[in-house]
């Protein structure tokens, strides 16, 4: 029975197959973390349009091009696809094809089922897609989902999008279970964990935290789906739930999801940054413990998202002091990065012009968000466009910006070639440019009480929304110059050498590039060089 | 085991170069709840869900299909010496990793019963000022189990809930005693005594099989005798979701036992090679842990 569909079991000292079935029936890291990466990159794109959808309606006081229903479908699906579709399959992407590397390891520490993680993520996305054209419309209730605005009001569409998040939850799931495993099974022998590069330890991190909180999401949707379907009491008061329950389910598991996010990019930051500066990492153990302690306390301040929905001023004191304390593990960070730089010999290729500014705009957005953990502060900027404005700024030119650097920085590797670098300088600045004329002003007309989530508004807050969607257009356009120096590098360009950038240290730059298709397969002997 | 982390011997591991499987488990996996989506959607909406249906069938078959393949796949390349002891140390971190994904999925469910039950039943009931429901429904007046819910037309209340220590406590032992039988069919294939083995794995499957008739015949009676249901407001849907998830694992652990029963009744397992039962007997002591909390949290401290 089990010949029917599996007949293949050869020893894996061959290269890739031809041909699209390559793709589909792969095991291998590198194709998987391949296929992460652009499945990553077109909902990139996906989501990007409809961004500018929102920002083109938003572009002038008053109704213009988009129906109210149509704006909110717009802004809820937007976010889903950016955190579940864009930022965190392209980390994942990246875990793929650097872990084993960085490690030592011949692949990952599952294959086959690294290959399910994968797969059920087109069809989770084309069922979500696929709602837009459904009757009564895509989601339109935020990517948070609050009930009951998404139990008792929400379209039909909404069954479909809860399965949509458990398939993605699946996926998540799995994909966090072979990554914890290849880490702690799989590493070459002589690299302890404290030898790991921070790539590989902020991914640790992640992972963990992945399989901590998806759970609960799919916990929290199910509960919608039966509140939905079987008149269940889970967020109506009158059968004797609240509400404010969903918003504790969903926030337990979405404090941390801003970590999964965002950890990652740490290690990003971590490995580019010593490179460029030509020095060691600076406090490599305070990194460490800084990241651990990040993801401890990402489990215990939840409730700051909730200041204003009512709950006891005990639970806003102690979730407003436990929220400030991240500010401490973070500032740890920058300040090692800073150190890390202070006294190098600096030069500017694009992976580090991206990897400097993700540790400026960042830090602003940390700052926006110590701001909101202030309990009578929050009061005045809950739903305006300063939480947009900050959780933008630590999104794109966070995330997203650690994700170009570390595509800059390792494609290379991947490829054998090197991209134009004058190409990619002029990717850099326009994205850089984008992105702060998009959200600057969004923290003014935020303070001055624009709400989030409208599709008109009042007419002072004119000329601020105009300059805003004028950086955004300029941001998602600058974006095809990104894939043209991607295909461009694919298909050819100057040869790369083995280490590719003279300050690189880790085992992925003692093979040669680009990468063969299988490394590892016995592991390395001279650890000497892995300390991150 | 430590001989495979010296750098001197190093046995190579497995890595299958393609597999068809996946990619029909992701179609499997989306056509099923894609089917499912439609049925509750056709429910709701009061039309009728044939298409959904077919769908359902059509993914669980691909599904259930694919599963067998994968575990039987897994099982040959195991007995074809394919797997070094790091490999094997793989599945191990695995499944205990899928353990702990959930255990954090229960705590969910607890996490809304304790919620419920510190603070919804109070601030319902007057605490402070009682907010908005003093205003909504200012005859309430709320108790644990909630037999009475303030919006009585939409969530009927039941007449009374379960008592703790009749049927569940029943089932409390019945489970505890199958980890115990569980840990003794262990021993049996540590002792390489197969006639044991399948005694006790035998017996472990019936105590789970009676178990989950008990917790058919309690929802059957909460139902028709005491109007508890899943719309009898927040003590019915905590109720029903908390054991019902329960009792799906338990179902899902017992077609674990029943395959390990099948592979012990075809020689399968070794003293030293036995992860296969070993992991489905930790899913076994999970589930029981679980009960035991639903029986703590929910049925004592509920009634």
């Amino acid at each position: 029975m089990s010949a029917v569909i599996e007949e293949h079991h050869d020893d894996h000292h061959h290269g890739p197959d031809k041909g699209i079935m390559r793709w589909v029936l792969t095991t291998n890291h590198k194709d998987i973390g391949t296929l992460y990466l652009w499945f990553s990159f077109i909902m990139f794109l996906t989501g990007g349009v409809m961004a500018l959808v929102i920002r083109a309606e938003l572009f002038q006081p008053g109704l213009q091009l988009v129906q109210p229903e149509f704006f909110n479908q717009m802004t809820t699906m937007h976010g889903l696809i950016m955190v579940f579709g864009a930022v965190m399959p392209a980390f994942v992407g990246l875990a793929n094809w650097l872990v084993p590397m960085m490690i030592g390891a011949p692949d990952m520490a599952l294959p086959r089922m690294n290959n399910f993680s994968f797969w059920i993520l087109p069809f989770a996305f084309a069922m979500l897609l696929s709602s837009l054209l459904m009757e009564g419309g895509a989601p339109n209730f935020g990517w948070t989902f609050y009930a009951p605005l998404s139990t008792d009001y929400g379209p039909p569409s909404t069954t479909f999008f809860i399965f949509g998040v458990h398939l993605m939850g699946i996926s998540s799931i799995m994909g966090s279970i072979n990554v914890i495993v290849t880490i702690l099974n799989l590493r070459a022998p002589g690299m302890t964990l404290m030898k790991m590069p921070l790539f590989v330890w902020t991914w640790l991190i992640t992972a963990y935290l992945l399989i901590a909180v998806m759970p609960v999401l799919a916990g929290v949707v199910t509960m919608m789906l039966m509140d939905i379907h079987f008149n269940t009491a889970f967020f109506n008061a009158g059968g004797g739930g609240d509400p404010v329950l969903f918003q504790h389910v969903f926030w337990f598991f979405g404090h941390p999801e801003v970590y999964i996010m965002i950890l990652p990019a740490f290690g990003v930051v971590s490995a580019i940054i010593p490179t460029f500066a030509r020095k060691r990492l600076f406090g490599y153990d305070s990194m460490v413990y800084a990241t651990a302690s990040i993801a401890f306390l990402s489990f215990i301040v939840w409730a700051h998202h909730m200041f204003t929905v009512g709950i006891p001023i005990a639970g806003e004191l102690y979730f407003m002091y436990a929220t400030m304390l991240i500010a401490v593990p973070t500032g740890v960070k920058v300040f090692n990065w800073v150190a890390t730089m202070w006294q190098g010999s600096m030069t500017f290729e694009t992976p580090m012009l991206f990897s400097i500014a993700f540790v400026i705009l960042f830090t602003i957005g940390g700052f926006s968000g110590l701001m909101l953990a202030i309990v009578p502060a929050d009061f005045q900027y809950h739903d305006t466009y300063f939480v947009v404005a900050h959780f933008h700024y630590v999104l794109v030119p966070g995330s997203v910006f650690s994700i170009m650097a570390a595509v800059y920085y390792w494609l290379p590797k991947w490829t054998g070639n090197m991209y134009n670098e004058t190409l990619g300088k002029t990717h850099f600045w326009l994205s850089f440019i984008g992105v702060n004329i998009t959200f600057f002003p969004q923290h003014f007309t935020g303070l001055a009480g624009m709400p989030r989530r409208i599709p008109d508004y009042a007419l002072q807050f004119a000329d601020y929304n105009m300059i805003s969607s004028c950086g955004a257009f300029l941001f998602g356009f600058s974006q095809l110059l990104f894939l043209f120096i991607v295909i461009r590098t694919i298909k050819g360009g100057k040869k790369a050498t083995d280490q590719v950038w003279e300050g690189a240290h880790g085992l992925e730059w003692t093979i040669p590039s680009p990468a063969p298709y299988h490394t590892f397969s016995t592991p390395p002997k001279d650890l000497s060089e892995a300390h991150g | 085991m430590s001989d495979t982390n010296s750098a001197t011997h190093y046995e190579p591991y497995y890595v299958p170069h393609n597999s068809r499987l996946p990619i029909f488990a992701s179609i499997g996996i989306f056509l099923t709840v894609f089917g499912i989506g439609h049925i509750l959607n056709a429910m709701t909406a009061g039309t009728s869900g044939s298409l959904g249906v077919t769908i359902l069938l059509i993914g669980g078959l691909v599904m259930g299909f694919t599963l067998f393949s994968w575990f039987a796949v897994v099982i040959r390349e195991n007995h074809e010496k394919l797997y070094s002891d790091q490999m094997n140390r793989s599945y191990v971190w695995g499944m205990s990793w899928f353990i702990f994904s959930e255990v954090m999925f229960f705590a969910a469910f607890f996490g809304a019963l304790f919620y419920v039950r510190v603070f919804v039943v109070d601030w319902l009931g007057g605490v402070g000022d009682r907010g908005p429901s003093g205003m909504l429904w200012p005859e309430y007046s709320p108790e644990w189990p909630m037999l009475n819910t303030p919006d009585e037309a939409r969530f009927p209340g039941p007449e009374s809930t379960i008592p703790p220590f009749q049927l569940p406590l029943l089932n409390t032992i019945l489970l505890v005693t199958s980890s115990f039988t569980v840990t003794f069919a262990h021993h049996a294939i540590k002792e390489a005594n197969r006639k044991k083995l399948i005694g006790w794995l035998g017996l472990t499957i019936a105590l789970g099989l009676i178990f989950l008739f008990v917790q058919a015949y309690e929802y059957h009676h909460a139902y028709v005798d005491l109007g508890l249901t899943l719309g009898s407001g927040i003590y019915g849907t905590t109720f029903f979701m908390l054991t019902g998830f329960h009792g799906a694992h338990v179902t899902l652990g017992t077609i674990m036992l029943i395959v390990m029963f099948g592979r012990a009744l075809k020689g399968h397992f070794s003293g030293d090679d036995c992860f296969g039962f070993e992991a489905a007997a930790w899913y076994w002591h999970f589930v029981d842990v679980v009960w035991l909390g639903l029986f703590v949290f929910v049925y004592v401290l509920g009634s």
